[in-house]
């Protein structure tokens, strides 16, 4: 392209060339008059009595070279009171677009599938990495061909998650303009870096994948090991970009009371409640990735008659399920941080959610809690199948078992229940005398509690089934493993009961660290017990693939509570906010201003994860596709040349 | 991609398909039959309440006080009796004897002489005195973890807050000592507050505009007898439309006979919209005796 000096310099020597091209001289004895006639003005510095200052002031910084620097000037009306800051847009019901049907609605399912999406790529290079670098380490192969072909069945779902993000984009600003333009104006800039970061995502995303076999040994697998970490390092970061409107939708920060901006856009991002959203989606991303990969496995398990496939999707199914498990785990204590810092933030937002109108919803999150514990136990039981070491363990799988039932059923016991007056009469009150007290946090805390130290026991027995333990110590060990257990348990039970039922509703909050880090305690020991304990210990025979059809359905179990378990989380989350678009500053004057029923939120749910799954299916789909070739057609007619 | 069923259990692609189908929509089925078995509560926005300020009687503003209380104010999501609560229990106490006890307390150092300026000091201003044993966190109770309740989310109007204070000292058979909102004392309170609820709304027709923007309480017109400015019900005979137009956006260009310059605001048409300012001509150019 051609520039403006360029532009000048040409037109200069055009000039020139005519100027020579004519024979005469007057232009130039012309021009060196003017000049002549402008030196005295220039030297006395000053045309029309005003100086050279005085006359460019008033267009800005133009100065003389070499001068003073000019003041600008701007005159008694530009230097009036500064403009008040903007504050939020309040719209009225008749600023909002009317489609006919609920805006909410649409953005509801197109968000939360966004979500689901996001949720599994950005998840998925996660443990691919650390499997591809277990491979490494150990020199097993199997490790990097798994890894790869996890990146493989999840490429698509990056395209889809693209497609569905611009729609939701669109959606968003054609039904909320107002909010949408306040957003922008909140955040400014960072929306660039976002879509700019989408860039740098797929650059990374597209080397890794298509990199692996041209990098896959020696310092090369170092440098795709490398890719793989870029690559999550841009997939976090356009996570907890996002993860920032949310968290300033409900404890928005960097802005005045009337959401005038304040701060800067970093300031608008570090609200109180960003670093628990990201820790928290960052933990159950990887739990809801490694059930979906688990269902894939799960299905090619049970569509194949190959020994050798059944051992490979067998071993496949069972790693998905240890990362959709293991990262389970902890997820409920990063939930209570959440929780804690929503408390910290506005405790009334933090009733709203567990005491307000959305307490019935912590029933069906037991329901969901309870399904994926309960699948996630069954499966590692059927998996102790695949090793005669196993009968040692058997007797206990009842025990926990009962417990597990139990406690489900503390769990999705509710405190209160509509009742007729006869009902009432009959109860003795509004709660049953015996279940009411279940119905409370304390009973809850102490069920999720021991559900947790039941599964880690579950995982426990199933890894030490193949092994026998070879160290002297190992009969201290177990003992020691034993009265943890024990002491574990019985701590949770106690603080739950004394501080939950005998003192005030302070020290109950307090009581649940108790007993979470009891749970805590019986993990990290049992690991690091396990670990020295089972160290050079003698392996017993373990068949993969040797597992019953019935254990693979845990494995679509898993996926679908978890998908349906983030979809009522996303409910409870937004609807914290109650009718306000960003909490406290921009009230929702939409019609959909309002907490929908539990009923409505279900079915907008299940709506939602069915669609999930058609779409998971077309991803696993296309996966297989490529790997597809048609065979050449049988030689026919003239063609073939045999007439 | 398989082969065909198997006796050991296993099955062709679609079979397989089409349980893990069956199973999964059969699982997320009962999920969604959970949530809809569940009662159903559906979270509205307040709406905004009018009161017919002429005849509200005290028992009115107090029940008004006390739906305050149960609903738009969410007071009852933390002040519930024990051991659910997580702030005092004051529906289960006399909250004007707590509050003398209170303004008794040599910790407390707020700026109230009474019950009613306690209780008002404790919802507009909650930290002021924390009762023992309900601050926030670490704060040694110095600091409530109360919202302000005239400030958003609950932001309840001045009106509100006396309707609560009234349910509060009457719900315990105490005299009630709040007043109830006058019509004046409400158009007060509008008043102040409309600079801050932006531009009022543009007139609809000549004669509401002429009202919005006073005209008739210097010029004889609508009735009005006024005479700071010239009569106005007969200026369609006096003056065209073009100079009834400019007499309103430069009251000095001509002055009546009679008349003071300067008199008339000069701002009016900064202040109207342009149809505002057209309807007005209009109304007036048609004044003729």
């Amino acid at each position: 392209m051609m520039g403006p000096g360029r532009g000048y310099r040409r037109m200069g020597r055009a000039g020139r060339g005519s100027v020579w091209s004519a024979g005469g001289r007057w232009p130039y004895l012309l021009l060196a008059l003017m000049l002549l006639a402008a030196v005295p003005a220039m030297a006395a510095g000053t045309t029309d009595g005003l100086s050279v200052e005085e006359r460019i002031a008033p267009i800005g910084r133009v100065q003389v070279e070499g001068g003073p620097e000019v003041a600008p000037s701007f005159g008694e009306a530009v230097r009036a009171e500064p403009e008040p800051p903007l504050a939020a847009p309040q719209p009225q019901r008749k600023d909002y677009p009317d489609i006919g049907i609920s805006s909410r609605a649409v953005v509801w399912v197109v968000a939360q599938m966004h979500l689901f999406f996001g949720a599994l790529v950005l998840a998925v290079p996660l443990f691919v990495l650390v499997i591809e670098l277990t491979g490494v380490l150990t020199r097993d192969e199997r490790y990097d061909d798994m890894a790869h072909e996890f990146m493989k069945i999840s490429l698509v779902g990056f395209s889809i998650t693209a497609i569905i993000g611009g729609t939701l984009a669109l959606a968003l600003f054609m039904l909320y303009p107002d909010f949408m333009a306040y957003m922008m104006r909140v955040f400014r800039v960072q929306w660039l870096w976002y879509a700019l970061l989408f860039f740098v995502e797929s650059f990374f995303l597209y080397t890794y994948y298509y990199g692996w076999n041209a990098l896959r040994y020696g310092n090369r697998k170092w440098v795709h090991l490398t890719l793989g970490l870029l690559l999550n390092g841009a997939g976090m970061t356009i996570m907890v970009l996002a993860n920032s409107w949310a968290t300033f939708m409900m404890a928005p920060s960097g802005v005045s009371e009337t959401g005038a901006v304040t701060g800067t856009v970093w300031e608008a991002m570090k609200g109180p409640l960003w670093n628990p959203i990201n820790l928290h989606r960052f933990i159950a991303n990887i739990g809801f990735g490694g059930a979906v990969v688990g269902a894939y496995a799960a299905f090619k398990f049970l569509s194949t008659r190959d020994p050798k496939l059944r051992a490979h999707y067998d071993w496949m199914g069972y790693t998905s399920n240890f990362i959709a498990i293991l990262a389970f785990l902890p997820l409920p204590f990063a939930g209570y941080w959440l929780m804690a810092e929503i408390y910290a933030y506005s405790q009334q937002m933090g009733i709203t959610a567990m005491g307000g109108i959305l307490a019935w919803l912590f029933i069906v999150q037991a329901v969901l809690i309870g399904t994926i514990l309960l699948a996630g136990n069954f499966y590692l039981w059927s998996g102790m199948s695949r090793t005669e070491g196993s009968v040692r363990y058997q007797w206990l799988v009842k025990y926990i078992a009962a417990i597990l039932v139990i406690c489900f059923l503390t769990w999705m016991t509710p405190h209160t229940l509509i009742l007729s007056a006869k009902e009432i009469a009959t109860l003795g009150g509004s709660h049953h005398r015996i279940l009411g007290p279940l119905g409370i946090m304390p009973a809850k805390n102490i069920a999720v509690n021991l559900m947790l130290v039941v599964t880690f026991l579950s995982f426990q027995i199933y890894r030490r089934s193949d092994k026998v333990a070879t160290v002297s110590w190992a009969p201290v060990g177990n003992a020691f493993m034993v009265a943890i257990y024990i002491v574990a348990m019985a701590n949770i039970v106690f603080a739950g009961v004394y501080y939950g039922y005998f003192t005030n509703t302070v020290y109950k909050v307090g009581s649940s660290v108790l007993q979470v880090a009891s749970t805590l305690v019986v993990i990290v020991s049992g690991l690091t017990i396990d670990g020295f304990m089972y160290k050079g210990a003698k392996k017993l025979p373990s068949h993969w693939g040797r597992v019953s059809n019935r254990s693979q359905y845990a494995l679509f179990a898993l996926p679908i509570a978890f998908t349906w378990l983030m979809g009522l989380m996303g409910y409870v989350r937004s609807s914290v906010k109650t009718y306000w678009h960003v909490y406290t500053i921009m009230k929702d004057n939409s019609p959909d201003n309002f907490i929908p029923t539990i009923g409505y939120a279900g079915n907008m749910i299940t709506l939602v994860t069915v669609l999930f799954v058609l779409f998971v299916l077309f991803m696993f789909w296309i996966a297989n596709l490529s790997g597809t070739r048609q065979p050449r057609p049988a030689a026919t007619g003239v063609e073939g040349g045999a007439t | 991609m398989t082969g065909p069923a198997g006796n050991d259990g296993s099955g062709s692609s679609m079979g397989v398909f089409a349980s893990s189908m069956l199973f999964s929509l059969g699982l997320t089925l009962v999920f969604t039959l959970v949530a809809n078995l569940l009662p159903q509560v559906q979270g509205d926005a307040p709406v905004e309440k009018k009161v017919d300020l002429g005849s509200l009687t005290m028992d009115d503003f107090v029940a008004l006080g006390e739906n305050l209380f149960m609903n738009k104010g969410t007071c009852t999501l933390c002040h519930k009796p024990p051991p659910l609560g997580r702030a005092p229990d004051i529906q289960g106490e006399n909250l004007v004897e707590v509050a003398r006890q209170r303004l008794a307390d040599p910790r407390y150092k707020g700026k109230a002489t009474n019950a009613e300026e306690y209780i008002h000091e404790s919802m507009v201003d909650p930290s002021a005195y924390v009762v023992a044993g309900w601050g926030k966190k670490g704060s040694n109770d110095t600091e409530s973890p109360m919202p302000h309740i005239d400030k958003p989310p609950i932001q309840l109007s001045p009106m509100e807050i006396d309707a609560i204070i009234a349910w509060l000292e009457a719900k315990d058979g105490n005299e009630v000592t709040v007043e109830l909102p006058t019509a004046e004392a409400s158009a007060q309170v509008a008043a102040a507050a409309a600079p801050a609820a932006g531009p009022p709304a543009p007139a609809a027709t000549g004669e509401e505009a002429v009202r919005k923007y006073g005209c008739q309480a210097c010029h004889a017109l609508l009735g009005s007898t006024a005479s700071l400015g010239p009569s106005l019900e007969d200026v369609g005979a006096r003056l065209t439309p073009e100079q009834i137009r400019q007499s309103i956006i430069d009251p000095n260009a001509v002055i009546a006979d009679g008349f003071t310059p300067d008199v008339m605001p000069p701002d009016f048409a900064d202040r109207m919209t342009v149809k505002e300012l057209e309807m007005i001509v209009r109304l007036l150019a048609e004044k003729k005796p």
